[in-house]
């Protein structure tokens, strides 16, 4: 009501104009005034941005619309961050080559710097997670196995597996497997949730705690197969199978051969 | 008489002045077994279960069987300062930090597996060959609850741990005891010692491991042993081969050498298994937390159709007088295995109502001659291994790239519709190879051989068969179907007549309808004849 006042007094215009005049003023002053350095990179930037919207439009947009806004069969993209394509473009989910379930994890068909690009241009159109680094993701240092294997049976496990090997999850969705995808990817999915996964906000998983689960999946991936085979780490179904073919098979095979009549 | 010669048969008469033991030993030593590798499959059984003994004992020396908290300092560093239950680390304890701790542990599960594998396929042998006939309906009865308390033992074994994949099992255990109607919840209560999961519950199932179970079974397996001696082995029908005799070889020193190597090599297999495949790869699930659970959890192989028919069951729940019914959980959990148990263990005596068949049997079937007992028996197995499947549900998803619901609602149909088709199938097939029989009696094998008479006929060389092999395929009684009047001399109603009269009578009536064994005339008749 107060507002509705306030827009209805005949200086509102007037003011308003004012007040924009001097923003944009100031602003351009203090811009004009940077130093040359950081106004090449902001006009790098803005070429990256440039860049990333021509891939864009070429390789996304039919999908996601030419502004991102999203479509019917599409998310909208506005929002979702640097971090999701990184994610999403990085590991060769995005562009999807079949409508299928969900995107799957394939060669990925952009190169790192257009990756960049395209986290540039989607980055720009609104705030939302940046891009990690991977040089800052000290997992090998900072990270606690125990730890971490305690988290991911707590949050992870009942998608992922106990040890990483991914599983199913309703009308042939599915977590995939986590071994061999690089740490800055695990990073950015638990941040920002890819498909079926719930988004793991730092207040839920501090960062410290990320790197930890980071480096209890790299050690389940380098763990050598202790005590042999590791029969794809999937639990007793390939252990009944194995006993029901070779091992049962070779008994009675024996067996077979032991009631061979001497010739 | 060589000095060595003259020790021994001092030794020896030293014992049997003492014991009498020369004559039992020489009636004994001397038995006849008939020779069949299908024999030998209940043989498996035994020895994995020696090893299951064996391996076990030395797999408690380290074993501590407590619910109580410990922090793990152990050498397997993904794990180290977790918390954990005293089993869980113990086990932990036994896989890293004793000597061939881990290779015990992994013949100990192989072993398992192995003995419960053996155990059905020694059933399913027994099942098809009508071995279970009157005089061994005891040690059929005996042979099931072997596999029961099998499956039981199992997956108490597994649940020892107390990781992550069997504390699972253990809770969905507790669900099963709860869903019984209106005590589940005192009993459940009363496992547990309280809520779960508490901290008596795997003391409680170590000692029925590793003391009750394991002396149950040596009783039941001696018995079971014991009245196969008693009763004598069946035998396969062949020439020479009666109802009164045993045609074999003698325990000593034939069988003495088969079954002593078949041992060493069943152990073999098991500790080569034990070397090369992880099995239960315990540090991988980690320790047990109510809070926690991993995807794809999955039961051992004996378990896993029963897991497959919890998951494919609708969600059907009764709220009545201030108790819940489970349906979901009671049926799949209790109501289906209670059935399928059941109607096993009664088989022997379902058949032998409706035959009418009291004679005594020592020679067994060949499986085409019942298409009935057969046809059952494929579709039970049929309708285990749908439920099996779903069991597996998740892995076979993502294994296959197929869809964890597509799956479940194949095997809920599957179960109604596959085991019908399987059993029309099996028949037909029994039929066939009835049929088959026959021809190759009464027509001989056909040699491809095409042989000109002077007069320009051509004429295929049929080789007829020996009279043992004709013996072989035409041995079987087939007996006719139960005469059933619905009414006696007097024209009152006989009191077979009812309902299960007439269903006795219809069920009598299709185990008669099979394809008629040549008879002796028949095959004379067309001796040496060409067709």
């Amino acid at each position: 009501m107060r507002v509705n006042r306030f827009r209805r007094n005949k200086f509102a215009g007037p003011v308003l104009v004012v007040a924009a005049l001097l923003t944009i003023g100031s602003a351009f002053s203090i811009a004009s005034a940077l130093p040359s350095a950081q106004k090449t990179e902001v006009s790098a930037q803005s070429t990256l941005v440039d860049e990333g919207k021509q891939i864009f439009l070429k390789g996304c947009s039919s999908c996601h619309g030419l502004n991102a806004e999203g479509g019917a069969i599409a998310p909208s993209l506005i929002g979702v961050g640097a971090a999701a394509v990184d994610f999403q473009v990085g590991t060769g989910r995005m562009p999807m080559a079949d409508m299928s379930q969900q995107a799957m994890r394939k060669k990925p068909i952009y190169d790192a710097k257009q990756t960049a690009a395209l986290a540039a241009y989607v980055a720009s159109l609104a705030p939302g997670p940046a891009t990690v680094d991977p040089t800052s993701l000290t997992w090998e240092r900072d990270g606690n196995v125990a730890q971490g294997g305690e988290l991911f049976r707590t949050n992870c496990a009942m998608c992922h597996n106990f040890a990483a090997q991914g599983g199913a999850l309703t009308n042939g969705k599915y977590a995939p497997t986590l071994m061999g995808v690089e740490p800055q990817h695990i990073y950015e999915a638990m941040i920002t949730g890819p498909q079926s996964m719930p988004k793991f906000s730092d207040k839920t998983i501090t960062p410290a705690e990320k790197l930890s689960i980071i480096k209890w999946i790299k050690s389940a991936q380098s763990e050598p197969a202790i005590g042999g085979a590791s029969l794809g780490r999937v639990g007793p179904v390939t252990e009944g199978l194995l006993i029901w073919t070779f091992g049962l098979g070779l008994l009675i095979a024996v067996a077979v051969w032991l009631a061979t009549k001497a010739r | 008489m060589k000095k060595s010669e003259q020790v021994a048969g001092n030794v020896a008469s030293y014992i049997d002045d003492r014991t009498g033991a020369a004559g039992w030993a020489k009636k004994n030593l001397t038995k006849v077994f008939p020779d069949h590798w299908s024999f030998m499959l209940g043989e498996i059984a035994l020895y994995s279960f020696v090893i299951l003994l064996l391996s076990g004992t030395f797999l408690t020396f380290w074993f501590d069987p407590s619910q109580q908290e410990v922090v793990y300092n152990g050498t397997y560093a993904p794990l180290s300062h977790v918390t954990m239950s005293a089993s869980y680390a113990s086990t932990l304890h036994i896989s890293f930090d004793v000597r061939g701790g881990l290779l015990m542990r992994q013949i100990h599960h192989w072993a398992a597996l192995i003995f419960m594998a053996a155990i059905v396929v020694h059933l399913l042998r027994v099942f098809f060959t009508g071995a279970f006939r009157k005089p061994r309906e005891a040690n059929w009865l005996i042979g099931i609850g072997l596999l029961t308390l099998g499956i039981v033992e199992g997956f108490l074994g597994y649940s020892l741990p107390d990781d992550l994949l069997s504390g699972t099992g253990i809770r969905i255990a507790e669900a099963i005891i709860q869903a019984i109607p209106v005590v589940g919840s005192y009993l459940a209560f009363f496992a547990f010692g309280g809520a779960f999961p508490g901290h008596v519950f795997i003391p409680r199932i170590y000692i029925v491991h590793v003391l009750l179970l394991p002396g149950i079974f040596l009783a039941l397996i001696t018995v079971h042993l014991m009245l196969v001696w008693y009763q004598k082995h069946t035998q396969y029908p062949g020439p020479g081969r009666k109802e009164t005799n045993v045609v074999g070889y003698p325990l000593m020193p034939v069988y003495m050498a088969k079954a002593g190597g078949f041992f060493f090599i069943v152990f073999g297999v098991t500790a080569f298994l034990g070397a090369v495949a992880s099995i239960n790869p315990i540090w991988l699930y980690g320790p047990y937390t109510p809070g926690q659970i991993s995807a794809g959890s999955q039961p051992d192989w004996y378990m896993g159709w029963l897991d497959g028919l919890v998951r494919m069951a609708p969600p059907l729940e009764t709220h009545a007088f201030g108790h819940t019914i489970s349906w979901n959980i009671l049926i799949p959990g209790l109501i289906i295995p209670g059935i399928l148990f059941t109607g096993m263990a009664l088989y022997p005596f379902i058949e032998s109502w409706i035959s009418g068949d009291k004679n005594e049997h020592h020679l067994l079937d060949r499986p085409r001659n019942v298409p009935n007992r057969t046809a059952l028996g494929a579709m039970s197995l049929s309708f285990m291994l749908i439920s099996l499947i779903n069991g597996g549900n998740d892995v076979i998803a993502t294994h296959f790239h197929l869809t964890i619901n597509g799956i479940m609602w194949f095997t809920r149909f599957g179960l109604f519709i596959v085991p019908p088709i399987v059993f029309i199938i099996t028949k037909r097939i029994c039929l066939s190879l009835q049929r088959a029989d026959r021809e190759i009696v009464l027509h001989g094998r056909e040699t491809g051989r095409l042989v000109m008479t002077p007069a320009g006929e051509f004429l295929e060389v049929h080789e007829e068969l020996t009279p043992e092999q004709k013996w072989t395929l035409t041995q079987h009684a087939q007996p006719a179907a139960l005469a059933l009047p619905s009414e006696d001399a007097h024209g009152t109603r006989s009191k077979s007549a009812g309902i299960k009269g007439k269903l006795r009578a219809r069920m009598s009536e299709a185990n008669a309808s099979q394809v008629a064994a040549p008879t002796a005339e028949q095959a004379k008749e067309l001796e040496g004849g060409h067709h």
